[in-house]
């Protein structure tokens, strides 16, 4: 057998079908006798329903069905579940007022879900959801995060006084308050991390169907997650038995956090195609996506460090305020607390730490997660403090940084997460030479002389992925496992399909997971295909998010494949007349050691299916394993990024001029998608830095940047070529020693940016996203101070 | 989108008369405005006119005094054409800064100032280079042309034909963009003509204008500092999330500037 497959950039065996057309995504599935939904959704922020009328949109042509709340009521629809008890300071539970899939008398944000209009054709049914008359009363609303919970604010939800979710709190406060009493230094920054629109390539899509037949629903849509969309569908929603819903996600176009989430369209579509006895097919529209897609981020901070006369930190103190928006999406009430407060100890030995986050709901799109999801916003906070420390007790950042570097594991923060192992000086050290920060400062002299503000700027970020021990998870209030589990299927002649719980979306699964499985087994990569996204061919699966693929899916694999191995011995020792424990396995060799004696894997296999000579009496024929696989512990990949920027003082535009990313993502199978994922994420971290600005207006409570001609997401021009390269300690706990790599980019990339951004400017801060008019303002009023 | 009737016309007067009889229906050139706005329901034409298969409404014609384009020239044309190149550098470069390659391949010099959106870019220069507008009608001078936001001087069915550009001694084109539209928040064509120096500025009001300062400054001194020192007022300039019209004005100096600065 060739080298190893396992670390090799091997290209894509996906990009054949994505790039020559043949992809298949929900919106391509045309079912016979579908029917298309239209949504009619709500133009205010903030509004009672007083009536609405259906009977024009109904007299419409091709219209077959509307249906509103009041219909999903009396069919005993229930809403949409939170997967996440927070438990507040006071040991109360949050606050989880109901999440209608159509309105129940009132709509809370713009683009919030009134009705439903199924017809013949697409334009049959925008013509009728036009007719549909609904009658609000506008009430006052309020959008802004800092302000939703103030007293007088309007209020969203009965049962959730002064518009509040939760407040909860991680850290003893006493204690902390204690150190900042007696620190040399305090830096303080008040910081906004600013909302964003996640915008995948493919729109959210979902077509339901249902069979007489059987009396059973089949669902397609872009999902993340199909087996968990399908648990909280049947058990929550629809009370309908798990195993008469398949679930289908076919080729996803990009998901990024928006679509783990169980929607309300995905509801509608499978229950109204019971209800119309036709499959009904829903594609959103890209304005529909903005308004309706779950949204990210949103955080109001004040986030303080302590530190003794040297710049050791002593502790740090957080306040979050955090927008859940309208309703609690799937996983929202966990991303501003379990998966945040946690991460703020970041690469550092800080001994203390407080944190405190207030969850509210605001008159604007559910807020969930998104890349990073809580780890970006935690990155912000460590990495913008510990920065603006060293500018003000004028210590070199990097310094400042190696002082308080955590040094040996495994590392108990205060704040619940073990690191198992890092070594945070090496990503470090890679990133200061990769960014020849040693010629920093010629390079600013060039920049001067050309009338340009030069700005440097470090992240050293630290994830948890691998998401997640289920113990854990469940002790923290997880409302489901997060385990994973893998399939292996050895067919008779030797080929292998896998079938795996995660689910790709862009990541490069059919790829990575062939190549470990097919380096493990020893056989070529072409007699390895790898199948997700489908609850009827899958035996269950968490899905893919917090970057958890290969580490806990990809593990789940791996001990499948142990499984098939052991039992390959078995049958090998069979065939070969010697005992099992003479038998090694070796590259796609059965052998027995120090003999010359030995079965091919193919051999083996073929034995098992076509068993004439085969141990009966010890062994089932076949060769098909499963496994579960729940990790013991998060991984904890970490590295330090370097970013260079030149702003134009005359326009306030930034121009990002060097960006350095040095990660440890542990082993890495495919460095090549691995470099792909991170430039995927440094761009989304740069955009969120630079250009994406979701911005609702105050008064109604409307979307201004609902459409690409407003919300900017970065695009090829706005990032320069990548530095990117890698430091590796393997994770201790599973058999890969693999971290995960997805999120990366987006967590440290923003604090690097806005770093780099105030550094070239001289001042303290700039809001994100650093936009040239933004720039400039923070120019014209440092001139006049 | 709501449904609607497709024609395909062969001539000018056909496709005008079509338009004239029925005030539901719009020509149809690049589509790159009108299907977008189709699409978003903003406007619903009964029928639609298109303009493509007029062979004479196309094409690029030079001499020595000017440059004479069809209102069907695509933007990539323009920006292509060694004509215009070698006549007018700036319109060229100008056409080539208009969106991306498939709106450059799709969108149309008539269509771009028929449509008069206010970040367009060709306005900046037809006014800029006072350009003279021909219609089926009439002939009509740049700076009669427009009228407000996204109001011409074209009556109902009236068609663009072609846009003769007289040659500037030099003229340049700058413009700062908006991050997510990429459309002009302001963009700055300064022409120095046999007339005098023009300056237009897109993006920054209701409609594209000429700014008196800059014109005055840079026709007593045709230099970047001249340009640099003029402080534009930002009354009735355009307020929106991306800019404030105080900034608008800043960069209207900026942009001016710049542009001297590549061709003084
Ligand atoms: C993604 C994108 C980016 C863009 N970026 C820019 C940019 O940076 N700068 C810029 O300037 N523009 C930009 N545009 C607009 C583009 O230049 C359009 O092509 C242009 O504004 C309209 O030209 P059109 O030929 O497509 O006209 P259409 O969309 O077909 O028509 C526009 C209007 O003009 C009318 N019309 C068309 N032809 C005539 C005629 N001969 N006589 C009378 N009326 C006529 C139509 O009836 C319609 O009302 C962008 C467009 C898109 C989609």
């Amino acid at each position: 057998m060739g080298a190893p497959l396992i670390g090799a950039r091997i290209e894509r065996k996906e990009d054949y079908r994505f790039l020559t057309g043949a992809g298949q995504y929900t919106d391509d599935v045309v079912l016979p006798g579908q029917t298309h939904a239209v949504f009619v959704r709500s133009p205010h922020a903030h509004a009672k329903i007083r009536s609405i009328r259906k009977d024009e949109a109904l007299k419409k042509p091709g219209v077959l069905a509307l249906f509103t709340g009041e219909d999903l009521a009396a069919a005993k629809v229930g809403g949409l579940p939170c997967g996440w008890l927070i438990t507040d300071v006071n040991g109360q539970p949050m606050k989880e007022p109901a999440h209608p899939c159509l309105a129940q008398g009132k709509v809370r944000y713009v683009g919030d879900h009134v009705a439903v209009v199924i017809a013949e054709t697409l334009e049959e049914a925008h013509e009728a959801a036009e007719a549909v008359h609904v009658d609000y009363e506008v009430l006052p609303s309020v959008v802004d995060t800092a302000s939703a919970s103030s007293k007088g604010a309007p209020q969203l939800h009965e049962n959730a006084p002064d518009n509040t979710c939760y407040v909860w709190a991680i850290g003893d406060k006493s204690v902390v308050d204690k150190a900042f009493a007696g620190a040399a230094h305090v830096t303080r920054l008040d910081l906004v991390n600013n909302r964003l629109i996640p915008n995948a390539v493919e729109p959210r899509a979902a077509t339901g169907a249902y069979s007489r037949a059987d009396q059973s629903y089949t669902l397609y849509v872009s999902n993340q997650n199909p087996h968990v969309e399908r648990l909280l569908m049947t058990a929550f929603v629809l009370s309908l038995p798990e195993h008469k819903v398949r679930v289908v996600a076919p080729d996803v176009g990009g998901g990024f956090g928006s679509k783990i989430y169980i929607y309300a369209e995905d509801v509608v579509v499978t229950w109204a195609a019971k209800q119309i006895n036709r499959p009904v097919k829903w594609t959103a529209e890209r304005s529909e996506s903005f308004v309706s897609d779950a949204h990210g981020r949103d955080h109001v901070t004040v986030a303080e460090m302590a530190m003794d006369k040297d710049g050791k930190f002593l502790a740090m103190r957080v306040h979050t305020t955090a927008n859940v928006g309208a309703y609690l999406s799937t996983f929202a009430s966990c991303v501003p607390t379990i998966l945040y407060a946690t991460l703020l100890a970041g690469q550092y030995t800080t001994p203390v730490i407080y944190c405190e986050v207030k969850a509210v709901f605001s008159n604007t799109t559910p807020v969930d997660a998104y890349r990073g999801a809580g780890r970006p916003e935690a990155t912000y906070v460590v990495e913008r403090l510990v920065e603006t420390a060293a500018r003000e007790m004028k210590l070199d950042p990097a310094e400042i940084r190696r002082r308080n570097f955590i040094r040996s594991f495994p590392y108990q923060t205060p704040v619940a997460l073990c690191y198992d192992t890092g070594d945070y000086e090496a990503t470090l050290d890679g990133a200061l030479k990769l960014a020849d920060v040693a010629g920093y400062a010629a390079r600013k002299k060039a920049s001067e002389a050309k009338g340009r503000l030069r700005g440097l700027g470090y992240a050293a970020y630290i994830e948890a992925c691998g998401i997640a021990p289920s113990a854990v998870a469940g002790s923290l209030g997880a409302r489901a496992g997060l385990f994973e589990a893998g399939e292996v299927r050895v067919h008779p002649t030797g080929s292998v399909t896998v079938f795996t719980g995660s689910h790709s979306h862009g990541q490069g699964h059919e790829t990575t997971f062939a190549q470990v499985v097919a380096d493990r087994l020893g056989i070529g990569i072409e007699s390895v295909d790898i199948v997700h996204g489908d609850t009827s061919k899958v035996l269950f699966g968490m899905g893919t998010y917090g970057s958890r693929s290969i580490a806990v899916g990809g593990t789940a694999i791996v001990k499948a494949l142990d499984k098939i191995i052991a039992k390959g011995k078995k049958i090998a020792a069979h065939l070969l007349e010697a005992s099992e424990s003479d038998i090694e396995y070796d590259r796609g060799v059965f052998k027995v050691s120090g003999t010359d004696k030995q079965k091919m894997f193919g051999e083996v296999a073929f034995a098992a299916y076509v068993p004439h000579n085969y141990p009966h009496d010890k062994l089932e024929p076949g060769l098909n394993e499963n496994a579960f696989y729940d990790p013991a512990n998060f991984t904890f990949p970490a590295g330090t990024y370097v970013c260079e920027v030149e702003i134009d003082p005359d326009t306030g535009k930034v121009s990002v001029e060097r960006f350095t990313a040095v990660d440890d993502f542990g082993k890495i199978i495919n460095p090549m998608i691995v470099d792909g994922q991170v430039h995927g994420g440094l761009t989304q971290g740069i955009g969120q830095a630079l250009t994406e600005g979701c911005i609702y207006d105050k008064d109604s409570g409307q979307l201004l940047t609902g459409s690409f001609m407003d919300y900017s997401i970065p695009r090829a021009d706005d990032v320069p070529s990548f530095k990117v390269d890698t430091r590796e300690t393997p994770c201790t706990h599973n058999p890969l020693g693999v971290k995960g790599c997805g999120e990366a980019g987006a967590i440290g990339a923003p604090a690097a940016m806005m770093n780099a951004i105030t550094d070239a400017l001289g001042v303290k801060d700039v809001p994100m996203p650093a936009t040239p008019q933004t720039v400039w303002r923070a120019l014209q009023n440092k001139k006049a101070a | 989108m709501h449904a609607f009737k497709y024609h395909r016309a062969s001539s000018a007067n056909e496709a005008a008369s079509i338009v004239a009889r029925n005030g539901e229906a719009r020509f149809l050139a690049g589509g790159q405005s009108l299907v977008q706005m189709m699409k978003l329901r903003f406007v619903s034409p009964s029928d639609l006119v298109d303009l493509g298969s007029i062979k004479d409404l196309a094409g690029i014609k030079a001499d020595g005094s000017g440059v004479t384009i069809g209102a069907m020239t695509r933007h990539a044309e323009v920006a292509g054409s060694a004509e215009v190149r070698k006549a007018i550098p700036a319109l060229a470069a100008l056409a080539g800064t208009i969106g991306d390659r498939q709106v450059r391949n799709m969108g149309t010099l008539g269509g771009a100032i028929a449509h008069a959106d206010p970040a367009a870019d060709y306005p900046a220069a037809v006014l800029g280079l006072g350009a003279t507008i021909h219609t089926n009608k009439r002939k009509i001078a740049a700076d009669d042309f427009f009228k407000g936001m996204m109001e011409t001087a074209l009556q109902p069915g009236e068609l663009i034909t072609s846009v003769s550009f007289p040659v500037p001694k030099r003229a340049a084109y700058m413009k700062f963009k908006n991050q997510a539209s990429r459309f002009a928040i302001v963009g700055v064509f300064v022409a120095d003509t046999a007339g005098g120096v023009r300056v237009a500025v897109t993006g920054a009001g209701p409609c594209v204008f000429r700014s008196k300062e800059l014109e005055a400054a840079l026709s007593k001194s045709f230099t970047a500092q001249a340009a640099a020192g003029v402080k534009v007022s930002d009354k009735g300039l355009n307020k929106d999330l991306h800019a404030s019209p105080e900034y608008r004005a800043h960069l209207i100096t900026v942009m001016a500037k710049r542009a001297v600065q590549s061709i003084a």
